[in-house]
């Protein structure tokens, strides 16, 4: 860790170009070296987890191409005689009113609200507790660990029961507030917070007269960034997949998350006089995890160099 | 309710104190067994999906009124909530509303079967947020009759409309005690199948159960990818079949249940069952799965023994079997009998708690017996209601999808078939939760059929007993 000394900065620049420019050779050194190492097995091995992963992503992808008839006709891993990927996404868009773009609007409202508040709050707290020292700091620590082992699927009851009382039931309230809790978040800041954020640099901004809300916002926060970027990953996969909590919760197809309405899409097919949309669920499925895949592909290199963080001694 | 004990002939006093008396004891009886059963009910919600418990419903809105009150109501306007799942019922909703405009339809599906049953449930238990009108199917509805979910419709004339519906689906909506829900289709059974596969290998398209077992070995000895029919364990497939066999294993009078599988229409559907069973000649794939779908578009699924309601999934699940599928009647137990069944279908209730019964009433008549039925009835709906089933427009009907067959003259035969003194338990949907776990077991092991309905039996009988029903030996 640096000291709080101002010319850190460009020291840690000259360094870090330095090391940009030295591993050419090094590189190539070790991949040599490296070269004897590779293990037959290991490859095969990766590469089939690799296929067992792609695999339900390449099946997607292929039918949902496909036109009801094909998804039944055709060989299931490749396409079908139609093409028909265009006609799909505008039927999911325009079948029943176009309650898909509703679902996916309120997926978007429960995550922008429930995932953006999450890390909010698990960013001021881990922060909070990583840096100020108060009374029962130990019962905190304690109770975050505790409700980090707790799975979220045993408090959905209680928690149904708790809102039933409060009468917030069926609203977007209620899937809205349990996700604005994350305590494996709030672990990771604190975890974060305590590495990332150098203590001389807090003392060098209460110094230089900074209030604690400054220094937060102009120097631990940017400090926090890619801390943040992990546990705002995290809880926007979670309450993008959330199933659950909604599917106690809701029961008014308005609110519904895309998970249960495509979930009611494909129930459509399991009752008398029902309407059969497979391609629809599918086409759908394919839609929603597209926004996943672009959070993941855009938010990934500052997960990295979080991931890097602390690991380099300057 | 057709064993209904007769309290008179018993003491000596006066005839009227003797009644009174009579009708006093049972009347407190029937109340602490009534609240007994729908306190174990509300356990069961807690159970089915863990959520809550399910109390008694709550405030009453009046629950008769002439058809001049009926008619003021739509006058005055409001709107109602319609919890459903059945896609016809958007047009018929549209058409009400054009029709009555001050009145506003909310059409909401809140989940399919199962879900939409806990969905009421935990909406009589809030004793708010429920809806108007709910779709239930004729099986299910028997436990939101007992726990007095929803409302009695006979004091709005719902007794009146016995004459307009099939035998089958009013037996299902209607009890000695009134009449819970209006008929809203029906499922009377037919036998689908692929003609091009039987064609293709020159096997007789069956009419008795018995000629299905020989079809079945014909079919998979010319090729081992064809199957007669998948089945892994269907409790509504098997229940409907030992209706048609003259199984009666359900004995319901009230709070008093008789389960017993020992009877011989079970005993006749078990011999050819069994058979399929033991020389494999089912395909292994659930029901109403994709891959289901896919046995039927390919043709290795080559027969379907459902409901009448089946042609509209047939539409959209296997666009591709058009022209291939064709439909036969039900075939049958004993040779030269016309035996039928139902096999789904559902009707639309209004449950206890609903603030505005007198709209609600006036919905579901429009739709079950009024103007709604033509409009659904063009949407694929199949009716439930005598005049249509015997309307020459219905009969003379040349189904595109069945090549051009009147298969709505077969229908209705089978509709007119069914017998009228079928019961479900009043808590099927339970039972029928359990049949994998027990029947089921019969499907994958060597566990007779005989041992896994008397395992079925046993595993329904004990609920009964645990949710306050007076379970018969």
């Amino acid at each position: 860790m640096t000291s709080g000394n101002p010319t850190a900065p460009a020291r840690r620049d000259r360094s870090s170009a330095a090391v940009r420019l030295r591993p050419q050779q090094p590189r190539q050194r070790s991949r040599t070296t490296r070269k004897p190492r590779r293990s037959v097995l290991l490859t095969v091995l990766t590469g089939l987890v690799l296929i067992y992963s792609l695999l339900p992503l390449f099946w997607l992808l292929i039918n949902a191409s496909k036109t009801p008839a094909g998804l039944f006709d055709s060989f299931g891993l490749w396409f079908g005689e139609d093409f028909a990927l265009l006609d799909n996404i505008v039927a999911t868009f325009t079948y029943d009113d176009g309650v898909f773009s509703r679902w996916l609007g309120n997926t978007l409202l429960y995550v922008v609200v429930g995932a953006g508040g999450a890390t909010l709050l698990a960013v001021l707290g881990g922060y909070a507790l990583a840096i100020f020292d108060f009374p029962g700091k130990r019962a905190v620590f304690a109770v975050v660990i505790g409700a980090v082992a707790v799975p979220g699927t045993a408090l959905a009851v209680p928690t149904f029961l708790m809102f039933s009382q409060l009468g917030l039931t069926n609203t977007p309230w209620a899937v809205i507030i349990p996700s604005l809790i994350s305590p494996f978040g709030l672990y990771l800041m604190w975890v974060f917070a305590a590495q990332a954020v150098p203590r001389d640099l807090l003392e060098a901004a209460r110094i230089d007269g900074a209030g604690e809300i400054r220094s937060f916002l102009r120097v631990s926060l940017p400090l926090l960034a890619p801390g943040t970027v992990t546990v705002l990953l995290f809880t926007t996969v979670a309450t993008w997949n959330n199933y659950f909590l909604p599917l106690i919760m809701i029961r008014d197809p308005d609110w519904f998350p895309l998970t249960l309405g495509l979930n009611s899409w494909n129930a459509q097919a399991s009752t008398a006089g029902g309407e059969v949309v497979f391609h629809l669920v599918i086409t759908g499925s394919l839609i929603t995890i597209a926004p996943l895949i672009a959070a993941f592909l855009l938010l990934q290199r500052y997960w990295q160099s979080g991931l890097a963080a602390g690991s380099v001694k300057e | 309710m057709n064993h209904s004990r007769s309290p008179g002939a018993a003491r000596e006093p006066s005839p009227t104190q003797v009644l009174d008396a009579t009708k006093r004891r049972s009347e407190a009886i029937m109340n602490t067994s009534t609240r007994h059963v729908v306190r174990g009910l509300g356990v069961a919600c807690v159970a089915m999906l863990g959520l809550t418990a399910c109390s008694s419903p709550g405030e009453d809105s009046p629950s008769s009124a002439t058809p001049a009150e009926i008619q003021a109501a739509l006058d005055e306007g409001g709107t109602i909530t319609v919890w459903a799942w059945e896609p016809t019922l958007e047009q018929a909703a549209a058409d009400f509303q054009a029709e009555y405009p001050a009145v506003e339809v909310e059409l909401v599906n809140v989940g399919t079967g199962p879900d939409q049953y806990t969905a009421v449930q935990n909406a009589v238990s809030a004793g708010a947020g429920g809806p108007d009108v709910a779709q239930i199917e004729y099986f299910a509805l028997g436990q939101f009759v007992v726990t007095e979910a929803v409302a009695d419709l006979s004091g709005f004339g719902a007794t009146e409309l016995e004459e307009l519906f099939s035998p089958g689906p009013w037996n299902a909506v209607s009890a000695a005690d009134g009449v819970h829900a209006l008929p809203m289709d029906s499922g009377p059974m037919a036998l689908f199948y692929n003609q091009d596969v039987f064609e293709e290998h020159d096997v007789e398209v069956p009419t008795t159960w018995d000629e299905y077992l020989d079809a079945a070995r014909a079919l998979n000895e010319a090729d081992p990818d064809v199957y007669i029919t998948s089945d892994i364990g269907d409790a509504g497939l098997t229940t409907s079949l030992i209706w048609q066999a003259g199984g009666r294993p359900y004995d319901v009078d009230g709070t008093s249940v008789g389960i017993d599988f020992s009877d011989e229409g079970t005993a006749r559907y078990i011999e050819i069952w069994q058979q399929l069973i033991d020389e494999d000649l089912l395909a292994p794939i659930d029901s109403w799965t994709d891959q289901w779908y896919q046995g039927m578009a390919q043709g290795t699924i080559a027969t379907l023994a459902t409901g009448a309601w089946m042609p509209a999934n047939f539409e959209s699940g296997v666009p591709s079997g058009a022209g291939s599928w064709r439909v036969a009647p039900l075939p049958q137990w004993e040779e030269g009998v016309d035996a039928g069944a139902e096999n789904g279908g559902s009707g639309l209730t209004i449950p206890q708690a609903s603030e505005n019964k007198l709209l609600a009433y006036a919905f579901i008549d429009y739709v079950t017996t009024g103007a709604g039925v033509g409009a659904r009835l063009d949407g694929g709906a199949f009716p439930a209601t005598v005049a249509d089933l015997e309307s020459e427009e219905f009969l003379d009907a040349e189904l595109d999808y069945f090549g051009g067959q009147q298969a709505n003259q077969i229908f209705a035969t089978a509709a007119a078939d069914v017998a009228d003194d079928w019961t479900y338990l009043p808590y099927q949907a339970y039972a029928n939760s359990v049949f994998n776990d027990t029947v089921g077991q019969s499907y994958v092991s060597d566990l007779p059929l005989t041992e896994g309905l008397q395992r079925w039996q046993q595993s329904s009988r004990s609920y009964g007993a645990d949710q306050g029903f007076d379970v018969q030996e």
